[in-house]
Parts: structure tokens; C-alpha cells; sequence
């Protein structure tokens, strides 16, 4: 809500600066978006009469004129507005005026015509957009005064960005309420006197939906003439609120909108057949809206109407039909009461949101409709001419909000602000604000003005009290709480430490968009279900990520494309796979993911250059399992995935159950991706990983280790993690240790087999092996591989 | 050859030796089996038993003289020996070592870090949930009816009129209220979700949220940890105000902006007291219990905390960027 604070010091005027003003009002929490001067800076400039105007002999466009400025002799000015005629008052720049932009006026010669000055656009004296032509003084604007003085331009315009609950503030009245409260001064309301009836035309009105509009009332004003133009002080504080100009009917109604907080209608009533019936509409009922647009209305919609038709979305926008046009003559303005819950949310289901709809959904006070009538009316009258009618009201008195009765105790008072605040000041605050209040037994028993539609609970007005008396008057205090040790079990490992693990190992940390490109993801994960969202934020990020590697991915191919080629990113977050039997129908999964590209170390004096493989990342993948203190339960097999590169992708199981995947993207999607050269990644779902064992210590054997190493020869394709764990499950008991030292192909190796070299350590944990018995486990060992994998002892 | 004469001879040769395999020819020359100074010892038994005892005490002491010029040199000599092969170890310490370049974690993960930091030190237990929420969680028990103005202006991300990417993380603590009895401390932090990109909103960003419910939780109490927090947050005394403000889910409310190093204050998070109708909703006694709750956003603090410029750097991921945060 913008609106002109010299508006505002008309109904209440505190010794305050704008700037403290607003500071005032932005601590009571209708916070101050902006304070902007109505007018540009500018001085030397006075109210004119054009005395004379006459052509330029040697300029088609410009005029030559005389200017009477109250000084002995008027003053020669060349113009070239086309507006400019005889008669007019104008707004004169005189020699030596400076307008705003530091712009000097001086003595000027045009086309050899002498210029004393200029005359002045409302562009060039930055009060409005508008440079057509200058600007055009009433009459009566008394020659030789100040501008400045004369339209009161040393004003601001104050802009508060109002929170949804405090529709009573969406006016001035209210407004100035707050700020007769926040400074303990009464309020000067402006004097509404009823306007009497000197007609007898009238519309009968009818509440079809009384739960919706219990209140409406209606008034036949004849014989308007809307050839009058709105008088500059309307406009100007219309202006200065942020509203334009539009014909003296709707700035009225504007005026008492701002004013009072209240909307109020016009229709031509040559227009209206029969009575007024305010209704809901029927079944896909259509309505032409103001702007030309046509709606179809659904039942839940509110609608004033005729005996006919539907004239007008109450309390939301006019319909065509009915609206007030040039050639109107004869009016019927509205002023009611709409429920807000009648109004709420109509608007927005209509593409909609007007000044009318905005304050009826947040509430308009219900006993404003009368004095807001009035007051259009007295202005109306006062522009347009005209005669007006009495006011006819239709009431429900039973639907109408009745004002709320709360209790409000001392003890609950101080309980939830931590402060006592003395009760004379409560009280005081209470009854500025509008609420009547008897203090009996410790507590409160307040009534609740109407127009306060957010008050209704004991806490709100707590709310009330504290926030004129001040939050920041209100002491920091220590929260004080019972001391307990909290729940942390031993075997869960801590996000953090599998982040630091990915960190020590050389990654950064990545933080990508939930949400992805859907024709990306959909290459990689063709048959996975994804959630897409209707309305997103551009097409590229509209569904949602079912693998962290879509966005980690991409952030790959942006640092490629910025001279990083050496990328070790991780990124932690939840992956979203429709599913019907997880709650909401998807399963929101934490996971851990991670990507690499570029150079094993980047470029060393010493350390090889090499290129990121496989393994690479698998050595990363086994230091994070390496956490869980079990990395023993995770196999890694040989798997397909359809980002992946079918020979290099591993599948990480833990017991049995599948976890993730690691290996390389496939090479046909590096094109799609952007990406440039063997880019290779993991990911894990994280809970698996996120138990550890405890340890379960066991006594160190007194007795030396042997340690005895075979060579194998195995076929090829026989992974060797399995030949590994197979000698780790049903080898013997004593041995202790179990390592792969070598792994080779090639002279003495009969084609397509492999040499595996494999060192034990043996170890009893009562006494010393014999070396007869060492040879006969690594017999029992080697005679195992033989039975399983076709092994054989390497001559 | 008297005594005198063989000494010196010795010592010569001990200092003319210059391995230890030299040195050792000398000591066998001179104290070996059939060394010169032991063959003297030898021909003692021919001297009469007057003159033995003198003349063997000569040759003794002849003998360890001898002895301990040998060790003295010896021990010389292995000395130079480790001195020259040390000066041939000599390297270039000011090479580089040989490691890998460590990470380094988001810098908004790095504030989330260090607020759970702050708030587990006081006892508050850090929760999380899911990012897809039900209309139940998201707004109903929040105080946010269907019809709400609120609702509209939380420019939310729907799936269906039920289900939405979460606008807050507030949905965690209906979740932990749900399953967990008073008293309650807990912080929530994650990502959230509003339909809005330009220059200073993220379609994604970051709160972290707190809650306490207790007996006698007040407003003054709220107030005080916020600005304990930011204090230590900031690690300066920071001018803080606490600014009435309105949310559905909190009764009073308050936003509370801090002064930058510019004179302009700056909203950083948003406050108040549990709503009576949201502990109602999950079936907790606003009479008996009362509590606060706070929202963080999380980029704003660490936009001032680091001197980041552009919110939009923290999604990009730019390697540039983020390796700063080491």
C-alpha cells in the first residue's frame, strides 16, 4: 500500500521527520518498503497566466507567449507545447530556476525569438510520467505563488509492503489509526456528513446469499456530468498513492478505497433492468469483465445482478455491461460487505487480483459501508453534479461478523512475552487501537473493534501489546530447560564424517538443483519413474532428479567449459522416484554421489598424470565404505546401468541388498552432456553406510605370523573378488591376512588365462605353526581354487 | 724399538688411515695376535721378576694409549663417512609433497555445519525430512488453511493441489512433534522450494529452522538466543532488531534484520511463538506448553559471512568459486 504522507499528517500529524515516521511505523510492523519525493527537486518555479500566444514567425511548432507572473511586466516565453493557449495557468520556470536534474533555466534565444524562462510539463517537474504537453493549472491557482507551495509537492510518498493479516492498515483511516496509537495522539477524522436524498429513485436490493454479502447498500445519483474533470488536489493524492487518473467516477471511488479502506462500484444504471439480487452465479454463468475479457463463473462465485443478468464479480471486478462509460449520466454506486470467505481465493481462480479483491479477502470493516457511501457521495456531488437518492441497505444482521469477544489474563500475558508489562499501559494500548477493555480479577475482558478481522485468540492480542510496547523494550533472556544428554548411538556415523571422507580424498562439495532437464535424465534413466512439476521454473529444470549425477553431471560440463578439466565433485541430497507404496507416492531416498574427470593428481614434478579410471573411484567408494568398519559386507559385481559404460560399471551390494552402482558414463552420452573425455562416478544410497560396527575387541596373537605367497593361474574372465572372498570364506581358520600383490598377462601365461599373485599370513592364536602344518593350509587353500575356479599352481 | 718409538710409528698410521678397514690393518699390526705391542707382552716372561712387574705395566699402558687412539679415530672417520652420505641425501625441501589437493565443503553445507554446531552445543537435536510434502504438513498444521492469503503468496511449486516441493522446513517439525512429547528442542535445516529466479531469489534454497516447546518457553527467552546466535554467528556484537511481522504458524511474530557494515539493516530470519492451533494440531496442550520457532535462511547469512555477491554462484557449482571455501 502506497500512499502520500502529507495524506496521512492530515488525519494525524506527530512531531516526527518522514524518516522517523517511517521508522516508527516499520517497528510496529507494517514495515516501510520505500520513502520517495512526489516531485523532483527543483526551485524557481511559479504558478502562471498565459497572457498572450501567438505563432513563432519562423517555427511551425513553437509559440511565442506572454506570461503574467504577478511582476510588473509579463514575461516573453517561447513554447512549443501544443496545449499551450490563451488563458491558461501554467507552471513557469522563471531565469535562474533549476529543475531537477541540476538543470539551469536561463535567458535563451529561439528561432530569434526572445525566452525568459519555460514553461513547464509534469515530466519535466518529475510529478508524473505523463510529458503531454505542460501541465495545466485550475483557474483559480493564484498567480506568482511558489509551485511547490501551491501543489504541496514537499511530500512523500511512503510505501509499506503490509503483512496479510492487517487489512484494517490498507487505508488511511487505518493507517492513521496506527500512528495515533504508536504516538498516543488522537486522530482527526475528516467530518462525513450524510448527503440527504433529492430524488426518490431507487433500486431494490435483494440477499440471495446473505452468508456471503449481509450487507449492501445502494445509492441512485442522476444527472452527472462526467465532462468535469477530477479537481487537482483528487488527483494528486491519488498520484502520490499510486493510482492514475481515470474520470472523476472512478478516481471518487478510488479516493474513498485509499481513504477509508473501503471499495465501493459505480454502474450506469440505464443499464440495470429491474432490481439488484446479490447472488451466486450459476453453473458456468458468463460474465464480460471491465477489461473486455469474458469469464465463465463458477457456483461459488458471488455476482451482483439485476433481474436478468449477471452485472459485476462482486467484490472483485465490474462487468461491461453495466460499467460507467462517457455518455453516462445516471449512476448506482455500491458500498458493501463481502464476507472474505466468499471473496477469498475467487480472484486468483480468475487469473485475477484487483485493489477490491485484495481488500475484501483480508477483510473490510463491517460497519464502514454507510460512511464510505456518503463520503463518494459528497464528492461526487461536489465534481460531477448531479442529485442523488436515498440509500437503500439489505441486511442480514445475523451474518454479519459480530465483534470478538476475548479474555485476555495477566499470567498468560507475561508467561509468553517473559516481561511484565504494568496494566494502566495495556489498557492504554488496547483502547488506542480500538478495543474496549474491563480489567477485573487479573484479567482482561476485551471486545474486538470489527474492522480487526486478524484478532480472535488470546495471543494476538498479546501480539498487540508487545509490538507497541515494543520488542525491542522487551529483555533477551537465556532460555532455561532441563538438561538431558542426547540420543547418540555409537554405530551411527555422522553425515559429517562420510562428508570429510569425500573432502580428504579430494572433492568439493556440490550443491545442484533439486530438479533437472527431463531429456537428460530420461537418457539416462529410461526406466525409472520421476515426478515432474507442472509449473516450473524453465523447462530444463521441471522434473525431479531420481540420481544426484543428472546435476552433478552438469556441473561437470560448466567447469569444463571454464578451463577446469581436472573435477572432483560430491554432492549429498535426497532422489525422488515415484512410488506408490512410499508415503505421498514417492520415495525420497538420502544419497551420496560423486564424480571425476580430468587428471588422477593434476600436474606434478613427481606424481604420475594420468587419467581418472575405474578404479579410481572405486579406491574412493572403499575409503568412505571404509567408515562403517564392515567394508567386508559390500560386494562390488559386475553390472549393467543404462548411464553406464557396460565393461567399467560395478554394482555395490550390502548383504545381498543393492546399494548404488560406480563406474564410468557411458561414452554415448558425453556428446548430450557436454561432457569431454572418460568422466567416471558413484552413487550410494546413504543409509546403509551410515551404521558402523562397534568393535568387539580380541586378544593380539603372542605368536609369529607366516606369511607365504602363491601365484595361480586362472582363466580371464573370472573376477578375481571372487576368488578373493571365496579364500576368505572357506579358507582356514589361522589365516589372518589376505592380499593381491600382483595381477599378470602376457610371456609364460597361456592365452586368455590370467596370474594371480597372492600372499597369506597364517597365524594361530595358542601357538606356533609347524611349517608342516602352514603347507598343508596353503595346500587346503590352493586345492579350494582348483575345485572352484579350475586353478592352478603357477610352474 | 722402544716403547716411545712404536707409539708414535702407531699413531702415525692411525692418522694417516682413512677407512675403517685401514684403521682396523693398524690395530691388528699393533694389539692383534702377533701385533708388535703384544709381541712385546709376550717377551715379558724373559725379564727377571724384579723388572716385570714395571716393564709389563709400560706396555699396558702403551697398549690402551694405542687402543684409545684407534676408537678416537674410528669414531672420526664413521662420522664423516654418514656426513658425506647425508650431504649425497640432500633434497629440494621446497618441492612440492606428494599428496592429493583436499576438498572442501559447500559453503552453504559449511553454514548449515556450523549453526548445528551452535545449537547441538545447547541441546537442540538436529532433524530432517522429506522435501515433497502433503498439504497437511506443508500448510493445514501450520495454521495455513486452504484459503489462506498466505498460501498464495508462498509462489509454491505444486505436483497436485496435495502435494508440493516443501515452501519451508516448518513440516519437519509437525513430523517430530508428531512422534515426540514435550520438551522439545530441535533444529531442521534443508532445502526449500518457492517458483521464483532472478537476481536475489533461487527457485532452491536453504533454512534451517528451530523449535523449542517447553513449560514456560517465552518471547524474551526468543529473543535472546536469536541474538546469542547471530553474535557468535558473526563473531561480533552485531546490532540486531527485532520487528513485529506476521506468519500463520507463529503468534506474536517478528522478523529481525541486522545492521550491515553499509547502514542498512538486512532481514535475515523470521520468529515467534508457536501458534496455539498448530500445537493443537498436534495434540499438544497450548496450556500447558508454550514455545518459539525460528527460520533461518541460510544464504543470506552466509552471503554476509563470506562476502558473496550473486546468490546464484552457490548453484552454479563453479569450481572457481567453491574451492575458496577449502
Amino acid at each position: 500500500m502506497k500512499f502520500s504522507e502529507k495524506w496521512l499528517r492530515e488525519w494525524v500529524n506527530p512531531t516526527l521527520s518522514s524518516e522517523q515516521l517511517a521508522h516508527q511505523i516499520t517497528m510496529a510492523g507494517l514495515e516501510v518498503d520505500g520513502v520517495e519525493p512526489v516531485a523532483g527537486e527543483f526551485s524557481g518555479v511559479v504558478v502562471g497566466e498565459v497572457v498572450e500566444c501567438g505563432q513563432h514567425p519562423d517555427a511551425d511548432k513553437l509559440q511565442v507567449t506572454k506570461i503574467n507572473v504577478g511582476s510588473e511586466e509579463f514575461i516573453d516565453i517561447v513554447c512549443g507545447a501544443p496545449n499551450c493557449r490563451q488563458g491558461l495557468k501554467v507552471a513557469v520556470a522563471m531565469v535562474g530556476a533549476v529543475l531537477p536534474g541540476n538543470f539551469k533555466i536561463k535567458k535563451a534565444k529561439l528561432r530569434g525569438q526572445p525566452s525568459f524562462g519555460m514553461l513547464c510539463s509534469a515530466s519535466e517537474l518529475q510529478i508524473s510520467e505523463d510529458s503531454d504537453g505542460i501541465i495545466e493549472l485550475p483557474l483559480d491557482a493564484p498567480i506568482g505563488q511558489d509551485i511547490r507551495e501551491y501543489l504541496a509537492l514537499d511530500d512523500s510518498a511512503i510505501e509499506v509492503d503490509l503483512t496479510p493479516n492487517r487489512a484494517d492498515c490498507l487505508g488511511i483511516k487505518g493507517l492513521a489509526r496506527e500512528v495515533g496509537v504508536l504516538n498516543d495522539m488522537s486522530v482527526i477524522e475528516p467530518n462525513i456528513i450524510a448527503v440527504p436524498a433529492a430524488i426518490a429513485d431507487k433500486l431494490a436490493i435483494k440477499l440471495s446469499a446473505p452468508e456471503a454479502c449481509p450487507r449492501y447498500l445502494g445509492r441512485v445519483i442522476k444527472g452527472v456530468n462526467l465532462g468535469a474533470s477530477s479537481p487537482l488536489w483528487l488527483t494528486e493524492k491519488l498520484r502520490r498513492s499510486g493510482v492514475r487518473s481515470i474520470d472523476p467516477i472512478v478516481d471518487v471511488t478510488n479516493f474513498v478505497l485509499i481513504e477509508l479502506g473501503h471499495p465501493m462500484h459505480a454502474f450506469d444504471l440505464t443499464k440495470i433492468e429491474g432490481d439488484i439480487d446479490v447472488r451466486l452465479a450459476t453453473d458456468k454463468e458468463k460474465l464480460v469483465l471491465l477489461d473486455g475479457n469474458e469469464v465463465e463463473l463458477s457456483t461459488d462465485t458471488l455476482v451482483i445482478a439485476d433481474s436478468k443478468k449477471a452485472l459485476a464479480m462482486a467484490g472483485i471486478f465490474g462487468g461491461e455491461n453495466s460499467g460507467v462509460t462517457e455518455t453516462t449520466q445516471d449512476i448506482f454506486l455500491e458500498s458493501a460487505f463481502f464476507a472474505p470467505l466468499a471473496i477469498t481465493g475467487r480472484a486468483r481462480q480468475y487469473g485475477l487480483h484487483t485493489d477490491a479483491s485484495h481488500r475484501y479477502e483480508r477483510g473490510v470493516d463491517p460497519q464502514l459501508q454507510r460512511t464510505a457511501m456518503e463520503r463518494a457521495t459528497q464528492l461526487l456531488l461536489d465534481i460531477v453534479g448531479g442529485q442523488a437518492g436515498e440509500i437503500v441497505e439489505a441486511v442480514a444482521e445475523e451474518f454479519i461478523p459480530q465483534p470478538a469477544q476475548i479474555t485476555l489474563r495477566e499470567s498468560r500475558l507475561q508467561r509468553l512475552l517473559g516481561v511484565h508489562i504494568p496494566s494502566e499501559q495495556v489498557d492504554t494500548i488496547l483502547n488506542r487501537l480500538g478495543f474496549t477493555t474491563i480489567f477485573a480479577d487479573q484479567q482482561w475482558h476485551v471486545t474486538v473493534p470489527t474492522y480487526r478481522f486478524d484478532i480472535s485468540i488470546e495471543e494476538d492480542l498479546i501480539e498487540e501489546i508487545a509490538r507497541v510496547y515494543g520488542y525491542n523494550n522487551i529483555p533477551d533472556q537465556a532460555p532455561v530447560a532441563n538438561l538431558h544428554i542426547a540420543n547418540v548411538q555409537e554405530s551411527d556415523v555422522a553425515l559429517d564424517q562420510l562428508k570429510q571422507t569425500m573432502v580428504t580424498l579430494g572433492y568439493q562439495e556440490a550443491i545442484t538443483y533439486s530438479f533437472v532437464d527431463p531429456k537428460k535424465q530420461a537418457a539416462l534413466f529410461p526406466d525409472v519413474a520421476s515426478l515432474t512439476l507442472p509449473h516450473p521454473i524453465s523447462a530444463d529444470m521441471s522434473v525431479m532428479r531420481v540420481s544426484l549425477w543428472s546435476g552433478l553431471l552438469q556441473s561437470v560440463s560448466y567447469n569444463q567449459k571454464r578451463q577446469q578439466s581436472r573435477v572432483r565433485l560430491f554432492e549429498t541430497g535426497l532422489r525422488f522416484i515415484a512410488d506408490e507404496s512410499a508415503e505421498n507416492g514417492v520415495l525420497q531416498q538420502p544419497m551420496i554421489a560423486g564424480v571425476i574427470t580430468g587428471s588422477r593428481f593434476g600436474e606434478h614434478w613427481l606424481q604420475d598424470d594420468g587419467q581418472v579410471d575405474f578404479f579410481d573411484i572405486k579406491g574412493d567408494v572403499e575409503a568412505l565404505l571404509a567408515n562403517t568398519a564392515n567394508a567386508g559386507t559390500f560386494e562390488f559385481k559386475a553390472a549393467q546401468h543404462s548411464a553406464m559404460h557396460p565393461g567399467q560399471t560395478a554394482a555395490v551390494y550390502c548383504n545381498e541388498e543393492l546399494i548404488g552402482y560406480l563406474g564410468c558414463l557411458h561414452p554415448q552420452f558425453e556428446k548430450q552432456l557436454g561432457l569431454n573425455g572418460k568422466t567416471i562416478m558413484f552413487e550410494l544410497l546413504l543409509a546403509p553406510i551410515s551404521q558402523r560396527v562397534i568393535p568387539k575387541a580380541k586378544d593380539v596373537s603372542k605368536f609369529p605370523a607366516n606369511k607365504r605367497d602363491i601365484a595361480i593361474v586362472v582363466k580371464e574372465e573370472i573376477a578375481i573378488g571372487d576368488i578373493m572372498s571365496n579364500i576368505e570364506k572357506y579358507g582356514v581358520n589361522q589365516l589372518v591376512g589376505l592380499n593381491l600383490f600382483d595381477v599378470y598377462t602376457g610371456k609364460g601365461i597361456p592365452e586368455g588365462m590370467k596370474s594371480l599373485a597372492i600372499s597369506l599370513t597364517l597365524q594361530d592364536s595358542t601357538r606356533t605353526l609347524e611349517e608342516q602344518e602352514i603347507q598343508g593350509m596353503v595346500n587346503t587353500i590352493v586345492a579350494d581354487l582348483s575345485e572352484n575356479f579350475d586353478a592352478s599352481l603357477r610352474e | 724399538m722402544d716403547l716411545d718409538a712404536i707409539i708414535k710409528q702407531a699413531e702415525e698410521q692411525i692418522n694417516n688411515a682413512t677407512k675403517p678397514a685401514e684403521l682396523d690393518n693398524v690395530r691388528v699390526e699393533y694389539l692383534g695376535k702377533k701385533g708388535k705391542l703384544t709381541d712385546l707382552l709376550k717377551g715379558l716372561g724373559q725379564l727377571s721378576n724384579e723388572e716385570r712387574p714395571a716393564a709389563g705395566q709400560l706396555i699396558n699402558k702403551a697398549k690402551q694409549q694405542v687402543q684409545g687412539l684407534i676408537s678416537a679415530r674410528g669414531e672420526q672417520l664413521t662420522a664423516q663417512e654418514l656426513n658425506q652420505k647425508l650431504a649425497a641425501e640432500t633434497i629440494d625441501v621446497s618441492l612440492p609433497g606428494r599428496s592429493i589437493e583436499s576438498g572442501g565443503l559447500h559453503p552453504v553445507n559449511r553454514t548449515i555445519a556450523r549453526m548445528e554446531n551452535f545449537f547441538s552445543g545447547i541441546g537442540f537435536s538436529v532433524k530432517t525430512g522429506p522435501e515433497i510434502e502433503d498439504g497437511f504438513h506443508n500448510f493445514d498444521a501450520l495454521n495455513i488453511p486452504a484459503h489462506h492469503p498466505a498460501r498464495a503468496d508462498h509462489d509454491t511449486f505444486y505436483f497436485n493441489p496435495d502435494l508440493m516441493l516443501r515452501t519451508q522446513t516448518s513440516g519437519v517439525q509437525i513430523r517430530t512433534m508428531e512422534t515426540e512429547k514435550p520438551p522439545l528442542r530441535i533444529i531442521s535445516p534443508g532445502r526449500v522450494y518457492r517458483n521464483d529466479y532472478d537476481q536475489t531469489h533461487t527457485p532452491m534454497f536453504h533454512q534451517v529452522e528451530g523449535l523449542m516447546v517447553d513449560k514456560n518457553v517465552n518471547f524474551a527467552e526468543l529473543k535472546g538466543i536469536l541474538h546469542d546466535f547471530l553474535n557468535h554467528f558473526f563473531e561480533r556484537e552485531l546490532e540486531v532488531r527485532f520487528r513485529p511481522s506476521y506468519f500463520p504458524f507463529t503468534e506474536p511474530s517478528a522478523e529481525v534484520d541486522v545492521m550491515q557494515e553499509n547502514g542498512k539493516w538486512l532481514e535475515v530470519l523470521g520468529c515467534g511463538m508457536v501458534h496455539p492451533n498448530v500445537l493443537r494440531s498436534v495434540n499438544i496442550d497450548p496450556e500447558e506448553y508454550t514455545g518459539f520457532a525460528f527460520g533461518i535462511g541460510v544464504e543470506r547469512l552466509t552471503m554476509i559471512r563470506y562476502g558473496v555477491n550473486d546468490l546464484r554462484s552457490f548453484f552454479e557449482n563453479d569450481l572457481r568459486f567453491i574451492k575458496q571455501f577449502k
